[in-house]
């Protein structure tokens, strides 16, 4: 008995080490985020297995494969619900998760690795959620792929190439459903395990969560077992107490059968896609999908390897200061996006001749525009300011995820037929 | 180190340089001829959804259905038969060109709209609002012996519309 407990003990100590430092374990350090989206993966594993049991990856048995677990299948209802919501809120805690990480200046040097996987986990984490998406083989499911797998044509040399792969064909069909399946049920999940593994042993490495910098004297530490696990058992529990009742609540969507002749209007792209979709609106799509996305993710991928680029390690905002900016970024993140779309949605409706330019216009142009204005930021802030550049990119990453969620939500909400701006 | 010694140690060395560059040699070699194999094997999946590979000449109907100046859903083919106000006659495709939507034609307004991205057609496809990039892919149309027949094989880019493009009798 005693042994068998030992050789569990061991078990969790071979991801966590045998002693963790006691100021790591403030649930205000870290919210426990990491923690949640490690339960809601474990959920969407358990609830997936069961899933994949009564679902048929066919477009003539998929749809209904979906409404025998629904209304015959005990519990099935239940488990679907699961799975949908843990995926859905796994996106959010995820993303806050990354912004914990800028926040607490958890990418300096000895996790500039550790970040990169993370960014990896967090695009794995997309795709499934997509591939996921088109297989109840609904109409949302169907035209939300059509429309982001038609975003594929848009990239410069292998995009068209690229979207034949990932469709299976010129247009959505039987070959759609499968690549998406194998995607979603085996290369995904075997993908983000080992890549979740590499990631907590990454932290491991680098000694546990970012902790303040005491000088000479040693953090004082406690034993992992029992301190680290029940709080970790806590946080976990009390998620999964959550989604079991959301998703007794709350269903998870599912219309007709998917009907290629007809799109429904408005037709949208999934949530986590729908700030793309906003941008699509305005700008050039080879800039919306393209571009942008590609100067988005060169820059995260940059931003540990800029000296400096870090805030001081387990000191939420850094300093006071940094919390101020942090709020101002904030603000203004959530005022200059909305300004930027009414005035162009005016610009839109007013003047709706097309100019010939309109690479120009509303891609070059655009750009420029945004590379300028974040420079004159990122200017002003260290220069006149005298932030240091840890704080810039601290507002910097705060400004472009609010006005991510503030674009998510004006898709979400306040675009309704033919994606004109709507009062809910 | 005797000098017997030192040639046999420089001997090794250079055989072991050798040894590791076939080695890699190899290894790349088969990395490449699995990415190969990986890149046909896909790439053979690219036509498996295509369109009407047997049939792809739709018989729409005859001339005097269609009356100037209205747009008819071809349903079995996929596209819009646009009787033009002079008479003559244009396929359009109804897959909107900016991210493949179903356009549906509003005959009220005389224009498509899509319920997407919100990019509205002209009856001839041309674009009146972005974001759509390129006017409606057009089809190939026939008329033989009164009857209208479109070829839906390949649809047609183009950057605008043109009296070229449409068919009279």
């Amino acid at each position: 008995m005693r042994s068998s407990r030992k050789s569990i003990t061991d078990l969790i100590l071979h991801l966590h080490p045998p002693s963790v430092s006691l100021q790591t374990l403030r649930f205000t350090l870290s919210w426990g985020l990491g923690g949640m989206a490690v339960t809601l993966t474990g959920l969407l594993f358990l609830t997936g297995l069961l899933l994949l049991l009564v679902y048929q990856a066919s477009t003539d048995q998929a749809h209904t494969s979906i409404l025998v677990l629904t209304r015959e299948v005990p519990f099935g209802l239940w488990v679907r619900n699961i799975h949908h919501w843990s995926a859905n809120l796994l996106v959010i805690i995820t993303t806050l998760h990354l912004l914990r990480i800028v926040l607490t200046g958890a990418f300096g040097p000895g996790r500039r690795l550790n970040w990169i996987v993370g960014l990896m986990l967090l695009f794995l984490l997309l795709a499934a959620n997509f591939t996921g998406y088109l297989l109840p083989w609904d109409q949302l499911a169907y035209w939300a792929v059509a429309i982001s797998t038609g975003m594929l044509d848009y990239m410069p040399l292998c995009g068209p190439w690229l979207k034949g792969i990932l469709r299976g064909g010129s247009e959505i069909g039987s070959a759609t459903l499968a690549n998406f399946f194998v995607l979603h049920v085996a290369f995904i999940p075997g993908s983000l395990f080992i890549l979740l593994l590499w990631h907590f042993w990454l932290v491991r490495r680098a000694g546990g969560l970012v902790q303040v910098e005491m000088g000479n004297s040693p953090a004082e530490r406690v034993p992992t077992v029992p301190n680290l696990l029940v709080r970790e058992a806590a946080v976990g529990l009390a998620l999964i107490a959550f989604i079991l009742i959301l998703a007794m609540v709350r269903d998870a969507p599912l219309l007709e059968q998917a009907n290629p002749a007809m799109s429904p209007n408005p037709a949208k792209a999934p949530w986590y896609f729908l700030g793309f979709q906003e941008l699509l609106l305005h700008l050039h799509p080879m800039f919306a999908v393209f571009v942008w996305p590609l100067l988005g993710t060169a820059a995260l991928l940059y931003v540990p390897f800029w000296r400096d680029s870090a805030l001081p390690s387990g000191v939420w905002f850094g300093s006071p200061s940094g919390c101020k900016l942090a709020a101002r970024a904030a603000l203004a993140g959530l005022f200059l996006p909305l300004g930027v779309i009414l005035l162009d949605n005016r610009l839109l409706l007013s003047g709706n001749a097309v100019a010939a330019s309109t690479l120009l216009t509303r891609g070059l142009l655009p750009t420029i525009a945004l590379i300028a204005l974040l420079a004159a930021f990122y200017l002003l802030l260290v220069k006149k300011l005298r932030h240091t550049r840890a704080e810039a990119v601290m507002a910097g990453l705060v400004l472009t995820l609010t006005t991510l969620t503030v674009c998510t939500i004006i898709g979400v909400w306040f675009r309704g037929a033919e994606m004109h701006l709507v009062w809910p | 180190m005797g000098e017997n010694q030192k040639d046999t140690v420089i001997a090794e060395s250079s055989r072991r340089k050798f040894l590791n560059r076939l080695w890699a040699f190899f290894g790349l070699a088969a990395v490449a001829e699995l990415g190969w194999l990986g890149v046909s094997f896909l790439s053979s999946r690219r036509e498996l959804n295509g369109p009407f590979k047997t049939e792809s000449i739709v018989t729409a109907g005859l001339v005097e259905q269609f009356t100037p100046a209205t747009v008819t859903a071809i349903p079995q083919g996929q596209f819009y038969l646009a009787c033009l106000a002079d008479g003559s006659f244009l396929a359009l495709s109804r897959t909107c060109t900016h991210l493949g939507c179903s356009v549906p034609w509003d005959a009220e307004k005389k224009r498509f709209a899509c319920p997407c991205h919100g990019s509205i057609f002209s009856m001839t496809g041309e674009v009146l609002t972005t974001p759509a990039p390129r006017p409606l892919d057009i089809y190939p149309v026939r008329i033989e012996n009164g009857i209208v027949k479109v070829d839906i094989a390949a649809p047609q880019r183009r950057e605008h519309f043109d009296q070229g493009q449409t068919t009279r009798i």
